[in-house]
């Protein structure tokens, strides 16, 4: 693609997500659509964190104890701290991260089939501390969270009290698809400058990248972090918007659909988290039709089309650019 | 001639399995140092020690005097000491000129972030390396390739680019581990040509091999080993009349040692 090409579709993008599908939303008066939207951009953040560990060869089936743990550590700050939300966003991300570099460094070595195991524990560990520690207020979870207030910088107002907006389910909408803009720029930024390559040097043959110096236990805990910290801002913002958090909010079903997600789009897109989770959350809702037929067929479609199109939905797109 | 790289009592067990013994011998510079042995003599073992890839339970390797036994890989590969890999292990799905390219990160003064900001240190280095990168290929007789992913490459160029990838990292010693396996007559002498090429640029080489007639040709020095120990060392020449050498090879000394 051109660099015209690129900034074009970019606009375009931008465009239909924040001004197009308000506006058609606003016409349609389908409003409940806001929801389902701010959903699918905060779990894409969290799928685009899983892609990455996928970028550097490693399945991680763990996202979701990352976005609990983000919601708690919001939810803590917020209802027992009186924290504003806005300065919780980063830290719930930023504790993600650090925990993830404690718990990433030793099991960042095991490969495979391992890792995707010990990954996938983690979620069930994070839901049985959730239950057990004494700040997170056990299976009761943490309820009444207040919205998000006022952020103002000098006195001038950024962003309004959510509390005071007669549409507070636009604000969520636009607050979520931002921030999935900044996080998809920042992983595309990341893939595409030296740091992809080396990245990708460590999922094609940790050896050899070693035997050129690459440091790869560094490398390797790096991009896990920035991963978790991803899984930790949706998990925030997930919290906000229901304002509560359960231990039951993200479990071993949502660490394996932000995996899905990641499959689904195409391992070997950037974008392919956020179409992956797109297509898979309006899909199983579609299907909600078939009443108890639903997983059977939803889970059908999924096995033909991995077997189909190993590499994704975005492979299908270009092919046909390769052949036209 | 100084030596460049020592390797001092060095021992590594497996277990009740001694794999290598006590070994002792030194590289000097701009030298091409082989070393031989049966199979099973501890010879990929020995590699490995020397690269950092294992730990050795005693002993050590220092280069320029300074200890490189017991650090990580990366660590070795920064102070000078590069391997390339018997089996074709290169960056399969990257393109041959990604593949060096992306093997210049030692010599990268951006730090990750700077990468990923593409401040002008990084754009500095990116450029450098892609100059760097052409010129590697041109030596090695990759340039027609430098496109082509790196999977669909042929036997012989695969092997070339992994000595490519090597070469990159600007290493004081190259390990090549056993650089003429499977190869018939003529890629032999091709690589025989270009490692004694490489040395003319300057560098120094340690190779593991089985190809008796070819190490013979393209060695300075031979270090023979068997059932881990060393059993001679010396040029080419002393190496082919050594008794306990003949005698390791026995049975087909004649052919295996190249007389």
């Amino acid at each position: 693609m051109t660099r015209s090409v690129k900034i074009a579709s970019v606009a375009a993008f931008l465009a239909i997500v924040f001004i197009a599908v308000p506006v058609l939303i606003s016409v349609s008066g389908r409003f409940d659509l806001y929801y389902t939207l701010t959903s699918v951009a905060l779990l894409s953040i969290a799928s685009a964190g899983v892609w990455l560990t996928f970028y550097i060869g490693r399945i991680n089936i763990g996202q979701g104890a990352y976005a609990l743990m983000g919601g708690y550590v919001s939810a803590i700050l917020v209802v027992t701290h009186g924290w504003s939300f806005w300065p919780t966003l980063p830290a719930a991300g930023l504790s993600c991260a650090a925990a993830s570099v404690l718990i990433g460094l030793p099991i960042l070595r095991l490969r495979g089939v391992y890792f995707a195991m010990v990954t996938l524990v983690l979620t069930e560990v994070a839901r049985l501390l959730a239950l057990a520690l004494p700040i997170t207020n056990g299976a009761k979870g943490m309820v009444s969270i207040p919205l998000p207030g006022a952020l103002s910088i000098f006195g001038l107002t950024i962003i309004p009290d959510f509390a005071t907006l007669h549409n507070a389910r636009l604000a969520f909408y636009l607050l979520a698809v931002a921030l999935m803009v900044v996080c998809f720029a920042v992983v595309y930024r990341l893939v595409h400058s030296r740091v992809g390559k080396l990245c990708q040097s460590l999922q094609q043959n940790e050896e050899l990248a070693s035997s050129i110096g690459v440091n790869i236990a560094y490398l390797r805990v790096i991009a896990y972090a920035v991963s978790s910290f991803f899984g930790g801002v949706a998990g925030a913002i997930f919290a906000a918007i229901s304002q509560s958090i359960y231990p039951s909010s993200f479990t071993v079903i949502d660490s394996v659909n932000f995996m899905l997600n990641c499959f689904l789009g195409g391992l070997g897109y950037v974008f392919g988290p956020m179409l992956g989770t797109l297509v898979l959350y309006f899909g199983w809702d579609l299907l909600f039709q078939t009443g108890r037929f639903q997983l059977l067929i939803y889970s059908t479609l999924m096995i033909v089309l991995m077997l189909f199109l190993p590499n994704g939905l975005l492979s299908l797109a270009a092919t046909t650019r390769k052949k036209g | 001639m100084a030596d460049l790289l020592e390797v001092s009592a060095l021992t590594k067990r497996f277990g009740g399995l001694v794999a290598v013994n006590n070994i002792s011998f030194s590289v000097r510079e701009k030298e091409i140092l082989s070393v031989i042995g049966p199979n099973g003599a501890g010879k990929s073992t020995l590699f490995k020690l020397i690269a950092s890839f294992l730990r050795p339970t005693s002993g050590e390797v220092r280069l320029k005097g300074e200890r490189i036994s017991d650090q990580a890989p990366h660590i070795a590969a920064r102070k000078g000491v590069v391997r390339t890999f018997q089996e074709t292990t290169i960056f399969k799905n990257m393109s041959v000129r990604e593949n060096v390219i992306i093997a210049h990160h030692l010599r990268s003064r951006a730090s990750l972030l700077g990468f990923f900001l593409g401040t002008s240190a990084a754009k500095a280095d990116e450029a450098a390396f892609g100059t760097s990168a052409d010129e590697i290929l041109v030596l090695l007789g990759l340039s027609s390739l430098a496109g082509e992913t790196a999977r669909n490459l042929p036997h012989g160029h695969l092997r070339a680019l992994g000595i490519a990838i090597g070469l990159a990292t600007n290493p004081s010693i190259l390990l090549l581990d056993e650089p003429f396996a499977g190869m018939n007559h003529d890629e032999t002498m091709r690589m025989v040509a270009m490692i004694r090429r490489l040395r003319e640029l300057g560098l120094t080489i340690l190779l593991v091999e089985h190809d008796m007639p070819a190490v013979m040709k393209i060695s300075d020095r031979i270090v023979v080993l068997n059932f881990g120990q060393k059993i001679a060392e010396g040029t080419p020449a002393e190496i082919q009349n050594n008794d306990k050498v003949i005698e390791a090879y026995l049975g087909s000394e004649d052919e295996a040692i190249g007389l």
